[in-house]
């Protein structure tokens, strides 16, 4: 049977968007390879409802494991369990860390052939092909599966959401047990936010700063300019500089943060590394300001400059100013 | 204890990268260098030395790769490595991700590492999954993507940002950490160092030396199969300006971004 494995990450009560755009792409897939999508999650103490509520975005089938959230590898201990008992050719991942850590284990446990950064997957011939952008994105590979069962890891964002009208999903206990590597990390604290809690999400122009900032204080030349443009405007942050703590976390973007696509993102001394990329690409108009020529964001930029931030960033924000009051 | 730190020799950033038509996998010959992850892995692996908390009997750089993955080798004992290790075989060549960590996996048996470092990604096939694949074939826990890590005697006390804020994991050693470029800044090496990597130790190994099952390596062995590369979609090129004159450009932002009515 061409059943598919989906893992469907969850916190606080909620899945994880990522996970519910892997559900329903399963969902599509299976339906086109004759088979069934089904879920697993895997948690302490795992809602039930929470689980039967993937049932709208196409999963037939939700199975619920007891064990420790927040690690890769209890995971394939339980993905690899449910694989054994049969009727899976592929395993499913929404784009994000514990989605990759968990499919490359996977495919280790079953010496399986893995592919990551998936953007889009196909059915074909009965079986499933997936598409694999590469060297920046300049080249998309195809990737097909030899193994008896394929892992596909998504890119973030790379699935859309869709509620495909079906209710509640019947939920399932699995039993399995850890493996003994698994039982050597324990979660001490999980989902530590730092730094001040601020609301990117909802700004139509986000300015944001990283590592060509050159120090902390350099998101002040961000955060001046977000002024100048006043109303709904707010300052973003790449992760390598969440990471330094130059700014809180609540502002990163990309891969481990958000997702936004407001009207105007202006990036400041970000060289657009895929992990950012993914987080607002969606944006309707990109400005980068970078001095390095060869920064891969200005591959995906609508207006490239070529120059030093410090010597642009506050002029840019006097003009600003300037014409909103003209 | 023994570290171990797995390096990789990625094309030079700063050289074009391409597919090879004919195999659709990446062309890897062309000006190479040590991917720039992996600085971090060997400068962590230096600082747990020079922490002092728990004695480093040796520092170990492996690799897999054809023979110009010397290099890398010798970038990475100039950082502070002791010796190196290098899998070259024409069996392993083509092999996927999960072959790939296989290979590695055998490769570092041999040594009975008690901790294996690596970089989060690599600067070439961005994949951030080896050392996750590593750690399965091992039988050790791991975590990707660390940007703090304390050892005490035993174990390490590892954070990383996660999908919802910053995670603290506790781990037991052996163990197999890939670290983020956030861990820590990479020193340079020394003159004298640069000159002296050469005449460190290098063991270079063959698949069946490290028991390799020739069956599980290779392209054709992997279970991920490239069939094709294509051109992504077309996207129209964006405007760029070079700044000569800041007056001048700040003038040519305030125009584009005023037509489009952003102001």
């Amino acid at each position: 049977m061409a059943n598919i494995l989906v893992y469907a990450l969850h916190y606080d009560g909620a899945i994880n968007k990522n996970s519910l755009g892997a559900v329903s792409e399963g969902a599509k897939l299976a339906a086109e390879l004759g088979g069934e999508a089904h879920a697993i999650l895997l948690g302490e103490n795992v809602p039930e409802d929470l689980a039967a509520s993937l049932g709208k975005y196409g999963a037939k089938k939700v199975l619920v494991a007891e064990g420790p959230e927040g690690l890769a590898q209890p995971l394939v201990d339980a993905m690899a369990r449910a694989i054994a008992d049969g009727g899976y050719s592929y395993a499913l991942f929404g784009g994000g860390l514990l989605g990759f850590e968990i499919g490359a284990g996977l495919a280790a446990r079953l010496g399986a052939g893995v592919a990551m950064e998936v953007t889009a997957v196909r059915a074909e011939g009965g079986e499933l092909i997936a598409e694999r952008p590469i060297l920046g994105d300049s080249a998309i590979s195809e990737i097909k599966y030899r193994s008896n069962v394929g892992i596909i890891i998504s890119r973030l964002n790379a699935f859309e959401i869709k509620e495909t009208g079906g209710g509640d999903a019947p939920v399932e206990r699995l039993d399995f047990e850890l493996s003994q590597h698994a039982l050597q990390a324990t979660m001490v604290t999980r989902g530590e936010q730092r730094g001040a809690d601020v609301d990117i999400e909802g700004a139509s122009i986000l300015i944001a700063g990283g590592r060509g900032l050159g120090k902390a204080e350099g998101f002040q030349l961000c955060e001046e300019l977000a002024g100048a443009f006043g109303g709904n405007s707010a300052v973003a942050a790449t992760r390598a500089v969440v990471d330094a703590g130059w700014y809180p976390y609540a502002a990163q973007i990309g891969q481990t943060g958000k997702t936004v696509a407001p009207k105007l993102y202006l990036a400041a001394g970000i060289s657009g590394a895929i992990q950012h990329k993914v987080g607002m690409q969606g944006s309707e108009n990109i400005v980068a300001i970078n001095k390095d020529a060869n920064a891969p964001i200005f591959e995906f930029s609508d207006l490239g400059v070529v120059g030093d931030l410090n010597k642009i960033l506050p002029k840019l924000t006097e003009a600003v100013k300037a014409k909103k009051a003209s | 204890m023994k570290i171990c730190v797995l390096v990789k020799e990625v094309p030079d950033a700063a050289v074009e990268k391409r597919i090879d038509s004919s195999t659709g996998r990446m062309d890897r010959s062309g000006e190479k260098n040590l991917n720039p992850y992996d600085t971090h892995a060997i400068e962590a692996a230096m600082q747990i030395r020079e922490g002092g908390v728990v004695p480093v009997e040796e520092i170990v750089a492996v690799t897999m790769g054809p023979d110009s993955a010397v290099r890398a080798l010798h970038k990475a004992v100039s950082l502070g490595a002791d010796r190196s290790v290098h899998l070259s075989d024409q069996v392993v060549a083509g092999s996927d991700v999960a072959a790939t960590g296989y290979a590695l996996a055998k490769t570092l048996q041999r040594e009975s590492p008690d901790l294996v470092l690596l970089g989060q990604q690599s600067d070439d096939g961005e994949c951030y999954t080896i050392g996750a694949v590593v750690a399965e074939y091992l039988g050790m826990p791991s975590l990707t993507q660390v940007i703090k890590m304390d050892i005490d005697s035993d174990s390490l006390r590892c954070e990383r940002q996660a999908e919802y804020g910053y995670d603290t994991v506790q781990i037991k050693m052996p163990a197999v950490i890939s670290v983020g470029d956030a861990i820590n800044e990479p020193r340079y090496p020394s003159l004298k160092a640069i000159m002296g990597a050469k005449k460190k130790p290098l063991d270079t190994v063959t698949a069946a030396d490290v028991s390799i099952d020739a069956s599980k390596v290779g392209g054709e062995n992997s279970g991920a199969q490239w069939v094709a590369a294509k051109a992504p979609p077309a996207k129209a090129a964006g405007e760029i300006i070079e700044d000569e004159d800041t007056g001048e450009t700040v003038e040519k932002i305030v125009a584009w971004l005023d037509e489009r009515k952003l102001i």
